[in-house]
């Protein structure tokens, strides 16, 4: 069995699995639970100066059946006094000392952030976790993503915090922002231990046709709200790239955003990411998601002959870069399996409309049929030389495996944008001659 | 006329398939996809080993099929076997709440299938026990499905367990009795052999009681374990009942297990009397395997019938033709071998069932098959284990939470204590009795594995069907009860 535990910048946990700083997070209750289940940390629910909800908080995407596909809401930080969370702490720190408890905290003043770090290392937390992202109610008061979304503000209440921090101290980002690594490298540069993302996502995940208020509705208004949940996970993973790739970033990440199963943590880690955080897959199916995760992931990193997930952790982040670094000369085709096409003829008409028109449809006698295939009909074929290996037709196949990307041999040495920019300066090149 | 083989290898093959053929991986992607991973999910409390089916299937969605085995084995050793022979209608599925969404039920079975057929085709070992067996000794009577789920549960404990058999093979009915488009014997033969990987010695061909003595036994071992289920088929009692075509349907169905399809002999009109699980069982692969007619004689109405209505559908399906009302007074013989039945009217009277006098008539069949229910093993066990307390049908009394029998170092399971329910009963009370055992030796309680919830080990509807089996219409009737 592969070794899960993780050291995040000096805090130490049993498995990467954190429950994410949100209602998961609330309370003592949720925290013996969350752990009895066998999460490896806790960062609580943010902990600042209580705030007043509104009630109806909360609005869910529904794609194709699949509910909580997206998730939003409008809540705000912990609505229970400090005292209440610090003690809370302490008590579920006294009963599972091997495992990662982290108050998450946003103030305003520089007074205040030096007291409550200092009353979080006193209550016996492991790290301290600073709320920079909140999109919506707090950063009208200055707070939250009002201060993620600016590196030189970050960079400041960083330095404030670190005045006084004697645990390590994690900057949450905010993806509500043009480039995240500018506020990571600030996070960096104010002497920040690590640093998490993301943050929800500014959002309007729909808007009742009858009432014409979006959800969620209070009282006949609206607000924007931070999205989360599986369909920001492709955002998130971007933004753990990103910053897992800059050189002057180099802190240990927490990657949030969409994670519920042990693939999506797979993946993250695989991006760059050391403890993992989850709040949407909690809140849709409570915190026994969590055996899938770890069994599964260990089960993975074991198939892959790891020991431990450090050797899983950044390995896809070297093969993501800029475009420029792509090889012009590789090319791929699609290849239709005919004994397992259905004849939707979806591939057909994807490609015909909605990219090259390179796949015919044309009298089925020479092809195989598959099952299910009305006799007679005919089948897509793909025109190879003109296929550009799009991936269109193969991602709206509703067939596992029926198109396949194959790569084809050009004959043509590997060729990047940079080679071929000095390929034609230098006269080496011929110009690649634009479609007809 | 003596019977004979009616079919080649070809059409055996392609008659005798699965009535419920393997998912392929993106069928169980799908399927598995539709599961709302319900909490405190009413398809764990229905099934009978409280298999923790939402963290199983919801690890199919994620593709960690070895994990998704892992839970179902933990919890039900035989998990491959079950997968396809338990009546998921009133167990599992028949609980799934997407019935009350007027959706089908998840296809658990089939799922649970997927999972452990995945580790099986992989050799993959997911249940691991102590080598050393060094916690006590104890002896198994049958290795059956409950003997079996026994045996692997001490195993694990780290028991030291000799399963005695007097078959040459083990899996019991699973291996010689399932209807093969249920399940192919090599399934359950599978499922032996992964239970001998976790250090549970097998000795097959002996006969407790004339081989080896309990008095032996209970000499050199903690606990012994009764796992022998039930006895032959209960006799007629009518003349010409000794004619060679007049056989056990059990025995014909062992025939299907032990010998190629093509070399068994069936009779080209078949008669099959009762009309419980084991008729329809016989009627269906009689017909299976070739025969013109197969009918089913039964002496009361299909109301009274024992056999669960898809059962009933499947060899309707298949063409067997049902006699109700109808009981057997004689089998007429020519040239020494089986002609006819001569069949009587029958009309319930007061509950009882009376010959409607007058009414008889002969039907031509050259083959008798008897599944007019199992016999206890009353005697044997009388004279196995003197002073066993058994109930007034032949079942060894025992305590439910432990299967103790009235003899403290003696624990029962499967038919021979409940008087033949379902293999995963079987299974589900083996295990039992190897916690229960392990208690009385220890002081020490097993638990789990359960979904983990808050009321995962109350009283009531909720909860782990292990520790409360219950059938759909029990669960239904407690949840409405509130
Ligand atoms: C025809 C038929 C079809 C069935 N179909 C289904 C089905 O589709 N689904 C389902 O869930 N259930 C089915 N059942 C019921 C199921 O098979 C039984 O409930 C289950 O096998 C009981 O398990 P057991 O271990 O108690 O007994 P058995 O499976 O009967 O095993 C008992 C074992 O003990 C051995 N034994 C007996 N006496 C001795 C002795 N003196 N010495 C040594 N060994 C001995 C026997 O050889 C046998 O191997 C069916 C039953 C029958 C008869
Ligand atoms: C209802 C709700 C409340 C949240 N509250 C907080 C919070 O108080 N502090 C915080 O840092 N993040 C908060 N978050 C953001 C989550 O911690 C997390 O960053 C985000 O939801 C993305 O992860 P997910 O896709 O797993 O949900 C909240 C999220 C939700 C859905
Ligand atoms: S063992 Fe049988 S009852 Fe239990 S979940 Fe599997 S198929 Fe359903
Ligand atoms: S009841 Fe049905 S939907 Fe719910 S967990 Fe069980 S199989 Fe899935």
């Amino acid at each position: 069995m592969a070794d899960l535990s993780i050291d995040f910048a000096g805090i130490k946990s049993p498995n990467p699995f954190w429950v994410a700083s949100g209602p998961p997070s609330n309370t003592a209750y949720q925290a013996h639970r969350a752990f009895e289940a066998g999460w490896g940390g806790v960062v609580w629910k943010t902990i600042g100066e209580p705030i007043v909800n509104v009630s109806s908080r909360y609005s869910g995407l529904t794609l194709g059946g699949m509910r909580l596909a997206g998730f939003n809401n409008i809540e705000l930080i912990s609505d229970r006094s400090p005292e209440t969370n610090f003690r809370e702490i302490a008590d579920v720190k006294k009963r599972w000392p091997k495992h990662a408890v982290i108050a998450s905290l946003m103030v305003d003043t520089r007074e205040r952030w030096h007291e409550f770090v200092t009353r979080s290392a006193d209550c016996g937390a492991d790290g301290i976790e600073l709320n920079f992202g909140c999109p919506h109610g707090m950063c009208e008061r200055g707070m939250g993503s009002a201060v993620g979304q600016n590196p030189d503000v970050a960079e400041t209440i960083v330095g404030w915090v670190m005045e006084k921090a004697t645990i390590p101290v994690i900057v949450k980002l905010t993806p509500n922002i043009t480039n995240v690594v500018y506020a990571a490298r600030a996070a960096k540069k104010a002497g920040a231990h690590a640093i998490s993302l993301i943050n929800t996502i500014n959002s309007i995940t729909n808007v009742n046709l009858d009432t014409l208020v979006p959800e969620p509705f209070v009282a006949g208004r609206s607000s924007h709200g931070g999205y989360c949940g599986p369909a920001v996970k492709p955002i998130a993973l971007n933004m753990v790239h990103a910053c897992a790739a800059d050189p002057q970033v180099g802190l240990p990440i927490s990657g949030i955003g969409g994670i519920g199963t042990w693939r999506d943590a797979a993946e993250f880690v695989a991006l760059g990411s050391t403890s993992l955080q989850v709040c949407t897959a909690i809140m849709h199916h409570g915190f026994r998601i969590v055996e899938d995760m770890t069994d599964g992931l260990s089960a993975y990193l074991d198939s892959k002959g790891m020991r431990s997930l450090a050797e899983l952790r950044g390995r896809a982040v070297p093969q993501v870069g800029n475009w420029q670094q792509l090889d012009l000369h590789y090319k791929r085709v699609a290849r239709i399996d005919y004994e397992k096409c259905i004849g939707c003829n979806l591939c057909h008409i994807a490609c015909e409309d909605g990219a090259h028109q390179c796949i015919d449809l044309v009298d089925a006698a020479p092809y195989g049929l598959g099952p299910g295939r009305v006799p007679g009909k005919p089948v897509p074929k793909v025109r190879e030389n003109d296929c550009v290996g799009c991936n269109l037709c193969s991602i709206v196949c509703p067939v596992d495996g029926c198109i396949t990307m194959t790569p084809v041999d050009t004959g043509r040495p590997p060729m990047t944008w940079h080679d071929y920019q000095a390929g034609l300066a230098a006269g080496t090149i011929q110009p690649i001659l634009p479609h007809p | 006329m003596p019977i004979q083989p009616l079919i080649d290898a070809a059409t055996a093959a392609e008659t005798m398939a699965d009535v419920k053929p393997p998912l392929a991986a993106q069928e169980a992607r799908v399927e598995a996809s539709r599961c709302l991973f319900c909490f405190d999910a009413p398809c764990i409390m229905a099934c009978p080993t409280g298999i923790d089916v939402p963290t199983f299937i919801r690890k199919i969605t994620t593709d960690n099929v070895v994990g998704a085995a892992r839970t179902i084995l933990e919890a039900n050793v035989l998990g491959a076997s079950c997968a396809r022979v338990c009546p998921t209608q009133m167990l599992c599925e028949g609980a799934c709440v997407m019935l009350d969404l007027e959706k089908d039920p998840i296809q658990i079975g089939r799922l649970q299938r997927f999972a452990t057929d995945h580790v099986a085709a992989n050799r993959i070992d997911v249940l691991t026990a102590p080598q050393i067996k060094d916690a006590g000794r104890v002896a198994v009577l049958g290795a059956g499905p409950a003997g079996l789920g026994c045996a692997a549960e001490l195993a694990r404990l780290g028991y030291a367990v000799t399963v005695y058999d007097r078959k040459p093979a083990g899996g019991g009915l699973n291996t010689y009795g399932i209807a093969v488009y249920k399940m192919r014997p090599e399934v359950s033969l599978d499922e032996v052999r992964m239970i001998e990987r976790l250090g549970v010695e097998f000795r097959y061909g002996v006969e407790v009681g004339r081989d080896v003595q309990c008095a032996d036994l209970a000499r050199d071992c903690d606990a012994i374990f009764i796992g022998i289920g039930l006895g032959g088929a209960n006799r007629l009692g009518i003349p010409g009942e000794d004619l060679p075509e007049v056989v056990d349907a059990l025995e014909f169905i062992d025939w299907i297990h032990t010998r190629p399809l093509e070399q068994v002999p069936v009779g080209r009109r078949v008669a099959v009397l009762g009309c419980g699980n084991t008729a329809i069982d016989a009627v269906t692969q009689a017909k299976r395997l070739g025969a013109e007619e197969a009918t089913i004689i039964y002496r009361r109405g299909p109301a009274e019938m024992s056999a669960y209505a898809f059962e009933y559908d499947l060899a309707k399906m298949d063409g067997a033709t049902f006699l109700f009302d109808t009981m057997p007074v004689e089998v007429l013989a020519a040239d020494g071998h089986v002609s006819a039945l001569r069949l009587a009217r029958t009309v319930v009277r007061d509950g009882r069932v009376e010959v409607v006098p007058g009414s008889e008539w002969t039907q031509p069949c050259d083959l008798v098959l008897k599944a007019v229910g199992q016999e206890k093993q009353v005697r044997l066990l009388e004279r196995l284990f003197p002073g066993l307390k058994l109930d007034r049908q032949g079942r060894v009394e025992h305590d439910p939470a432990t299967m103790r029998t009235s003899l403290s170092t003696v624990f029962v399971g499967g038919d021979a204590a409940n008087g033949g329910r379902e293999v995963v009963n079987a299974v589900a009370e083996g295990k039992k009795a190897a916690r229960g055992i392990h208690a009385m030796l220890t002081g020490k309680a097993v638990t789990g594995p359960v979904q983990p919830s808050r009321h995962g080990t109350a009283d009531g509807a909720t909860g782990s069907g292990f520790n409360h089996p219950i059938r759909v219409h029990e669960l239904e009737a407690a949840l409405t009860k509130g």
